[in-house]
C-alpha cells in the first residue's frame, strides 16, 4: 500500500498537502539552496500589492513563549518587479505558486488579480484580507463579512486562477465571513492568519514592536487555529482549507487534516527549520502508513468527533 | 558557497571575561566559513522560546587543514590547536541576554547544537595589502579576530581599537595584542585603556597608520560613529550590523536596515546583504544617527 501525498485544492493537484505559508517563505527564491522549490506542495508567496511597500520600522519582530509577534508591515516590491523576477525564478524552478495579494480597497484587489490573471505560473491566488499590520483596522477585510466579500468578488471578477480567501480568527463570528467569501466565489479558505498581539519590554517601559501592536504566530496559536478549521469545516462542508497556524512537525499537520483541512501550509516554522516544509511532508507519509490509508484526503474520515 | 544545517557536538563551552564562548564541531559549516559571516544556533530541547540566536563565527578552524574558501587564504585559523590535522571548528562569543543565550551558557560538553551556517556577506579583504583599521565594541569584537588573522596572511597591516563599557568586558585583549600591529584599549569606565569611546583615537590614528580599510562590528550608536570618522579621514569603512534577526536566511524581513545610495533609500536585509555593509551606503540618520547621510 503506497501512499500518495498528492492532494486536490480548488481543482490544482498540489505534490504534497503541505505548503509554504504567505510571509514566511519571502518569495521562494530564498530557499531555493536550502530545498527543492518543485517538491513542495506549493510556495504562497509573500504578499504582493501594486505598488512597492517599504513595510514597518525595526524593531519588527519580538520572540513570546511558543512564538513570536511580528509587525513587518507588508514590505514587498510590488506586482510589477514581481513578475518579472520573483515569479521568473519560482516557475523556473518549478514550484507550484500560490500568490498573496493584498489591496488597500476591493478595487486594488481586483487590479491586482488581472495583473496576475495572464501569469500562466499562478496557480491560485490567495487574497490577504486579514493581514493585522496595516494601517487602519479597515484595511483587515475579514473583520467584516460585507468588506471581505466585496474584495473576493472584485478578484473573481478579474481573474478565472482559483481564490482562497485568508481570514482572520480575531473576530466573533469567523463562519459567518467564511459564508460571506464563499458566498461572493472564494474556491477555498485559508485559515489562519497570525492573531493581534501585543508584548511590552518591562525594563524600557514601552512596547518590544516599534509599530506597537503585531500579529503572533508559531506554535502557541495552534489551537486557535485548529479550532478555526473544525468550526469552519462543520459549518462549510465541502470548502477547500488550507489550515495553517504554529505548524513545526507533521503530527502538528495531522491535525489540521483530520479535523477538514485540504492542505497545510507551514510559516514560523521555516524560521527555525529552512527544511521545515520538506520535513513536514515527509513525517505525513509515515504518519498516513501509520494510520493505514493511502492519501491525506482520507484523514477526516478517521477523525471521532466524539471524545 | 552554500550555508548548510549542521548538528554539532560541543566541543568546548568557557568563560571569556564577562562572556562566554563555544566551540562547536562543524565541518562542513567551518570549511567554508568567512570572517564577518555568522551561525544561527538553536540549543537544548526547550522550546517554549522558539526561535534561532545569530553569532558572528569568532574563530574558524577549517577541516583536515584543506584549502579556504576563494578569496581568503587556506588554513584559518589555529583555534583548539595540537597535532593533527583539524576537526572543523567554529567558535561563537556571547553574553547571556535572555533565555536563549541562557540555554546555550548551559551548555557542555557532547551536547549537540543545532546550526545554520555560514550565513550572510562576509567583510571584502583589501585587493592589495593596506594598513586596516579594526575597530570593536564589546562582544562585537569576536569577528575582528578571524578577520585579523586572515588579514595578515594577505600582508595588511593591522591596527586594533577594542572598546567596552568596562575592562571586563572588553574581549578577548590579548588575542588582539598578538594579532595586531598595535593595539589601543578603551573603556566608558577608565577601568582599562583610555577614557572614553572606540571613536575617540580614531582622528588620530587613521592618519597616523595611512589606513586604508577599516572594519568594524559593535552596536549600532558606535558604528555609526566608526562610519562618520571614516567617511572624515576619507577611508572606506566595512560595518559588520547587529539587527535583531528571526530566520537568517531572507525570509522574514525582520533585520531591515535603510540603505542607500540616495533617496528613497530601500529596506535591505542584513541576514543576506549584510551582517557586512559598506559603512556609507547605510542611512544612519533614519536610524537616528544623523550626522551621515548615505553616499555610497
Amino acid at each position: 500500500m503506497r501512499v500518495d501525498l498528492s492532494v486536490d485544492l480548488c481543482g490544482v493537484r498540489l505534490r504534497t498537502p503541505v505548503l509554504a505559508a504567505s510571509g514566511c517563505f519571502g518569495f521562494g527564491r530564498e530557499m531555493a539552496g536550502w530545498v527543492d522549490l518543485a517538491t513542495l506542495g506549493g510556495v504562497v508567496t509573500k504578499s504582493v500589492s501594486l505598488e512597492p511597500r517599504r513595510g514597518r520600522p525595526t524593531p519588527r519582530t519580538a520572540e513570546t513563549p511558543s512564538g513570536m509577534l511580528n509587525a513587518i508591515g507588508l514590505q514587498n516590491p510590488g506586482v510589477e518587479a514581481f513578475c518579472a523576477g520573483d515569479l521568473r525564478f519560482l516557475a523556473d524552478a518549478g514550484a507550484t505558486v500560490v500568490a498573496s495579494l493584498v489591496g488597500r480597497s476591493p478595487e486594488e484587489f481586483g487590479r491586482l488579480a488581472a495583473r496576475l490573471a495572464g501569469e500562466p505560473a499562478v496557480a491560485l491566488v490567495e487574497v490577504n484580507l486579514s493581514c493585522p499590520n496595516v494601517e487602519h483596522r479597515g484595511e483587515v477585510f475579514a473583520t467584516d463579512p460585507a468588506a471581505a466579500a466585496a474584495a473576493v468578488r472584485a478578484v473573481k471578477r478579474a481573474t478565472a486562477t482559483p481564490v482562497l480567501a485568508k481570514l482572520t480568527a480575531d473576530v466573533t463570528d469567523l463562519v459567518a465571513v467564511a459564508r460571506a467569501v464563499t458566498d461572493a466565489g472564494a474556491d477555498g479558505l485559508t485559515l489562519i492568519n497570525t492573531l493581534l498581539g501585543m508584548a511590552v519590554d518591562t525594563t524600557a517601559r514601552r512596547p518590544r514592536l516599534a509599530a506597537v501592536t503585531g500579529g503572533l504566530s508559531g506554535p502557541a496559536i495552534r489551537p486557535v487555529a485548529v479550532r478555526c478549521v473544525w468550526q469552519v469545516a462543520q459549518a462549510l462542508p465541502g470548502v477547500p482549507i488550507v489550515g495553517t497556524g504554529g505548524i513545526v512537525s507533521a503530527d502538528d499537520a495531522a491535525e489540521f487534516l483530520l479535523v477538514g483541512a485540504t492542505a497545510v501550509a507551514v510559516g514560523t516554522g521555516n524560521f527555525i527549520n529552512p527544511r521545515a516544509v520538506v520535513e513536514v511532508a515527509d513525517g505525513l507519509e509515515r504518519y498516513l502508513a501509520a494510520a493505514g490509508v493511502t492519501s491525506p484526503a482520507e484523514l477526516p474520515a478517521l477523525f471521532k468527533a466524539e471524545r | 558557497m552554500t550555508p548548510v544545517r549542521e548538528l554539532c557536538e560541543v566541543l568546548e563551552r568557557r568563560r571569556v571575561g564577562a562572556y562566554h564562548a563555544l566551540t562547536l564541531l562543524a565541518p562542513r559549516i567551518a570549511g567554508q566559513a568567512r570572517p564577518g559571516q555568522f551561525v544561527h544556533l538553536l540549543a537544548g530541547e526547550d522550546r517554549s522560546f522558539p526561535l534561532r540566536r545569530p553569532f558572528s563565527i569568532h574563530r574558524a578552524e577549517r577541516p583536515g587543514g584543506s584549502g579556504g574558501p576563494p578569496g581568503w587564504s587556506p588554513g584559518g585559523m589555529g583555534g583548539s590547536g595540537g597535532p593533527g590535522p583539524a576537526l572543523g571548528t567554529v567558535e561563537v562569543v556571547f553574553d547571556v541576554v535572555g533565555a536563549g543565550t541562557g540555554a546555550l551558557s548551559r551548555l557542555r560538553p557532547h551536547d549537540v547544537v543545532d546550526a545554520l551556517g555560514p550565513l550572510g556577506r562576509p567583510f571584502t579583504p583589501p585587493e592589495t595589502p593596506t594598513g586596516c583599521v579594526l575597530v570593536g565594541g564589546g562582544y562585537g569584537t569576536a569577528p575582528l579576530y578571524f578577520l585579523a588573522t586572515e588579514l595578515r596572511l594577505r600582508r595588511c597591516r593591522v591596527d586594533f581599537v577594542i572598546g567596552a563599557a568596562s575592562a571586563g568586558r572588553l574581549l578577548d585583549a590579548m588575542e588582539a595584542k598578538r594579532l595586531g600591529h598595535s593595539l589601543t584599549l578603551t573603556t566608558d569606565d577608565g577601568s582599562a585603556g583610555r577614557r572614553g569611546l572606540v571613536t575617540d583615537p580614531l582622528g588620530d590614528l587613521l592618519p597616523r597608520t595611512g589606513a586604508g580599510q577599516v572594519y568594524a562590528c559593535g552596536p549600532m550608536p558606535m558604528l555609526a560613529a566608526v562610519s562618520r570618522a571614516a567617511a572624515a579621514a576619507g577611508v572606506p569603512c566595512q560595518v559588520a550590523v547587529e539587527e535583531q534577526m528571526a530566520c537568517g536566511t531572507g525570509i522574514c524581513f525582520s533585520c531591515v536596515l535603510p540603505v542607500g545610495p540616495g533617496a528613497p533609500t530601500r529596506m535591505a536585509r542584513s541576514c543576506l546583504e549584510g551582517p557586512v555593509f559598506d559603512g556609507a551606503a547605510i542611512a544612519w540618520a533614519e536610524l537616528g544617527f544623523p550626522e551621515l547621510e548615505p553616499t555610497a
